[in-house]
């Protein structure tokens, strides 16, 4: 009876209601998360897409403090003056000098530039945190910079998980495009196994074939990787290796791991050091007599494998005479080099590290392959990457190798200048290496790059 | 035996270093009952005084630099060079002994300044807070150098006269190899003077046998009229000069830089508390202990028996001593036991 009274009770017209409601929360339901997360399941879809705004956002994560603050400084200065120049402000720099240049100084893909920073403090987690921060919070396209290979893996690593192109800035281990390498992952400087096998024929035709060698070397992946490459490419000319001793990141005071070098029978000392340990260990070095002295019947021979003109700069006298490489030294005289150099200088008043000029670089390459792409879909944007010959930027004829990312160029060998002519002359080109010299087969540091899409 | 005499140099000069900052920390300790956290800072203060008086002599004037043709390069050169010549450079390349003299009255007036604005009101407080209280100073202090000379380290030069090394195995019988930088052996035996003369100071003054009786009975001493708190103030004064100079005369040793007395604060608190909370002589004693047995575990020879020693070496010292002697090698029963 009840059940009659229920059915009787409801109308062709509730019917018709309840029917047009179901289907319209089904329709609904259906397309929501088109509407309001269409990232979350559109298979194009990426972070850091601008979508119709009128900016692009890249993340600058270079370290503000810590033992290599000195190259973090210069580093943002030179992406601030890329962002400058990619949007059409300033004298351009090696826009004017880059070829091929599909960049027209009206920003990214007609997207003005601009970007947020973060201190990577050299320490791994507070890196990637803080590139965590700039990929979720403030929708960055792009994370550039770091001073440290232990910084840079761990970055590198985020940026595959979350599908964010990561263009390194100052990293020399082997490892990060070696066992370490990854898709999203580019790095334009040189690598430890190529600076052994520029300087290893410099340290033969200098100090000849017949030297005892003792390495101290910092204890984290940069480290490691030089201290091997260093070590086979001497082993290779004759030289023998005494003892490597690895001294932790930051030790400040030296002294201990020094004073059993002066008894080792060692007539060389290398230092796997870079920023504040490399200052202090070289100064250090010095004061314990060690540039004066003589063993083995010649004199002893202090050689930094990684030099650069900041490091130069606080070492001060203990530098000159000093043999290692570098990837760019400000005093080339190739157009690019030039335009970059009178372009930094003019907006700070003196000229860029290589840290700085790497990052101008990657900087550069990243919007030139955006636009080549002509989009920011980074699967798109490294496939344009990949493989990408380019010149006139201060290295000669460059290749970014599609195998594992890492750029092949030619390396400078250079020595701490003994009589400086300027305070930024402190650093003597002794030879140009040819890219040649220095290439590898894309498999002898292992990894695999992983998906494009992630 | 050559190998060993060095690592017994390098590591009584460690220890010069650590036992002084363990000094001051203990001498606060001891005679104030404050956990002062804000010691190394303390330290990073004084060694800043030679950056600040470094800037100061070396106030420069722009020249344009005509070898760098790319943009506009600027040469700078101190005004005192440009007034005085040569004399002018020897008074910029005596920056550090300069600056130790400049940084007693400052680094006095300071400690001074700390103790009376701030410290005073916690002696009756728990450690907790004074730990809390000195830390967060410690970070303030910190924050302003850094906000007025930068992050990056700061490399002072010694004196031209010192800046090489002695030939130290020649002069009693060791191979000519044994060397050690003159002012490395400067700082030892600044150390070794300043140590006495503190040592002397508490124990032959009158004032500072009314401290030590302070130490031992405050209320006694109160009570036969001396008013033992302004003694107390000017000890933490003292503090902060130890403290300072042994930042002062570290500097060609290390370039200081803003967080360099948190690195030395974790050292010295062990040192401190491996020598006996409260202990100047436990202090001193432990600090060059410490310091010999860092240099020794950092050989090569050690290092290959178990890998890793010299970077923990200080702590596990710590634990066994802690462990086999509660109070520390020279602790008194009482001191941070309540």
């Amino acid at each position: 009876m009840s059940e009659n009274k229920i059915i009787r009770n409801v109308s062709r017209r509730t019917v018709l209601k309840g029917s047009a409601l179901t289907t319209g929360a089904a329709i609904i339901g259906a397309t929501a998360p088109m509407h309001f997360i269409r990232n979350a399941y559109a298979a194009d879809s990426f972070r850091g897409d601008p979508g119709s705004g009128k900016s692009i956002f890249l993340g600058f994560n270079v370290p503000q403090t810590g033992p290599y603050a000195d190259e973090g400084a210069d580093e943002l200065r030179a992406y601030k003056l890329a962002v400058k120049h990619l949007n059409g402000e300033g004298d351009g720099g090696m826009l004017n000098t880059m070829k091929p240049n599909n960049l027209k100084g009206n920003g990214i893909l007609g997207k003005k530039v601009e970007f947020v920073t973060g201190d990577t403090q050299t320490k791994s987690d507070a890196a990637r945190a803080s590139a965590k921060r700039m990929i979720e919070k403030d929708n960055v396209a792009m994370i550039t910079g770091g001073s440290s290979s232990g910084v840079a893996v761990a970055v590198q690593g985020l940026c595959q998980e979350m599908g964010v192109i990561f263009m390194a800035g100052l990293t020399h281990s082997n490892d990060t495009t070696g066992k370490d390498k990854k898709r999203y992952g580019f790095r334009h400087f040189f690598n430890a196994y190529m600076s052994g096998q520029a300087l290893a024929p410099v340290l033969k035709d200098e100090y000849g074939t017949d030297r005892k060698a003792y390495h101290l070397t910092a204890d984290y992946t940069w480290g490691w990787t030089q201290e091997e490459s260093i070590k086979a490419a001497t082993e290779n000319i004759g030289w023998t290796t005494v003892n490597a001793v690895r001294t932790p990141v930051g030790a400040g005071d030296f002294s201990q791991y020094i004073t059993p070098v002066l008894n080792s029978g060692a007539d060389v000392l290398i230092l796997n050091h870079y920023g504040k340990d490399m200052v202090n260990s070289l100064t250090q070095a010095v004061q314990f007599g060690l540039k004066d002295k003589m063993v083995n019947g010649k004199k002893f021979e202090i050689v930094v494998p990684l030099y650069s003109r900041l490091m130069a700069q606080g070492a001060g006298d203990a530098a000159k005479g000093i043999l290692g490489t570098t990837n760019w030294h400000w005093s080339l005289s190739d157009a690019g080099s030039q335009a970059f150099v009178k372009s930094f200088g003019q907006e700070y008043g003196f000229p860029p590290s290589q840290a700085a000029h790497t990052c101008y670089v990657q900087t550069l390459l990243y919007a030139n392959a955006c636009e080549m792409a002509g989009t920011f879909a980074p699967w798109e944007v490294i496939k344009q990457l990949e493989g990408y010959e380019f010149d006139g930027m201060g290295n000669g004829p460059t290749l970014y190798r599609a195998e594992d990312h890492q750029c092949f160029k030619d390396v400078l060998v250079v020595r701490g200048k003994e009589k400086p002519q300027s305070a930024f002359d402190l650093l003597e080109v002794v030879k140009h290496v040819p890219r040649a010299q220095v290439e590898y087969p894309a498999d002898m540091f292992g990894g695999e790059l992983g998906p494009y899409k992630v | 035996m050559d190998a060993i005499f060095l690592q017994i140099l390098n590591g009584l000069d460690k220890g010069g270093a650590y036992a002084l900052i363990a000094l001051g920390l203990t001498l606060v300790f001891g005679t104030l009952g404050v956990v002062n956290f804000a010691h190394g800072a303390i330290f990073m203060v004084g060694a800043f005084c030679a950056v600040t008086m470094e800037k100061i002599l070396t106030i420069s004037a722009k020249v344009k630099d005509p070898s760098v043709t790319f943009f506009d390069a600027y040469k700078e050169t101190p005004y005192l060079e440009l007034w005085f010549g040569k004399t002018g450079s020897a008074i910029i390349d005596w920056v550090v002994p300069i600056s130790i003299i400049v940084s007693i009255p400052v680094m006095l007036g300071l400690g001074i300044l700390m103790e009376r604005t701030l410290i005073r009101y916690f002696y009756k407080r728990s450690h907790a807070e004074q730990i809390l209280v000195t830390f967060g100073l410690a970070i303030v202090l910190q924050e302003l150098v850094k906000t007025f000379f930068g992050a990056n380290p700061i490399p002072i030069s010694a004196p031209d006269i010192v800046a090489g090394s002695a030939a130290i195995g020649s002069w009693i019988g060791l191979s000519d190899a044994v060397v050690y930088p003159w002012w490395r052996l400067i700082y030892l035996l600044f150390s070794v003077v300043i140590i006495s003369g503190v040592f002397s100071f508490l124990n032959f003054t009158t004032y500072g046998m009314v401290v030590r009786a302070g130490m031992a009975d405050r209320e006694t001493v109160e009570l036969l009229g001396i008013d033992i708190e302004r003694r107390f103030t000017i000890v933490f004064g003292l503090a902060a000069v130890v403290a300072g100079l042994a930042g002062v005369m570290y500097t060609p040793i290390l370039p200081p830089d803003y967080h360099q007395g948190m690195d030395f604060l974790v050292l010295s608190f062990v040192v401190v508390v491996v020598g006996g909370m409260g202990s100047l002589r436990g202090a001193v004693a432990a600090g060059f202990l410490l310091g010999i047995l860092q240099s020794f575990s950092s050989m090569t020879e050690v290092k290959s028996i178990i890998p890793g020693i010299d970077q923990i070496i200080i702590y596990l010292v710590a634990v066994i001593i802690l462990l086999t002697r509660p109070r520390g090698l020279m602790g008194r029963r009482g001191v941070m036991e309540n």
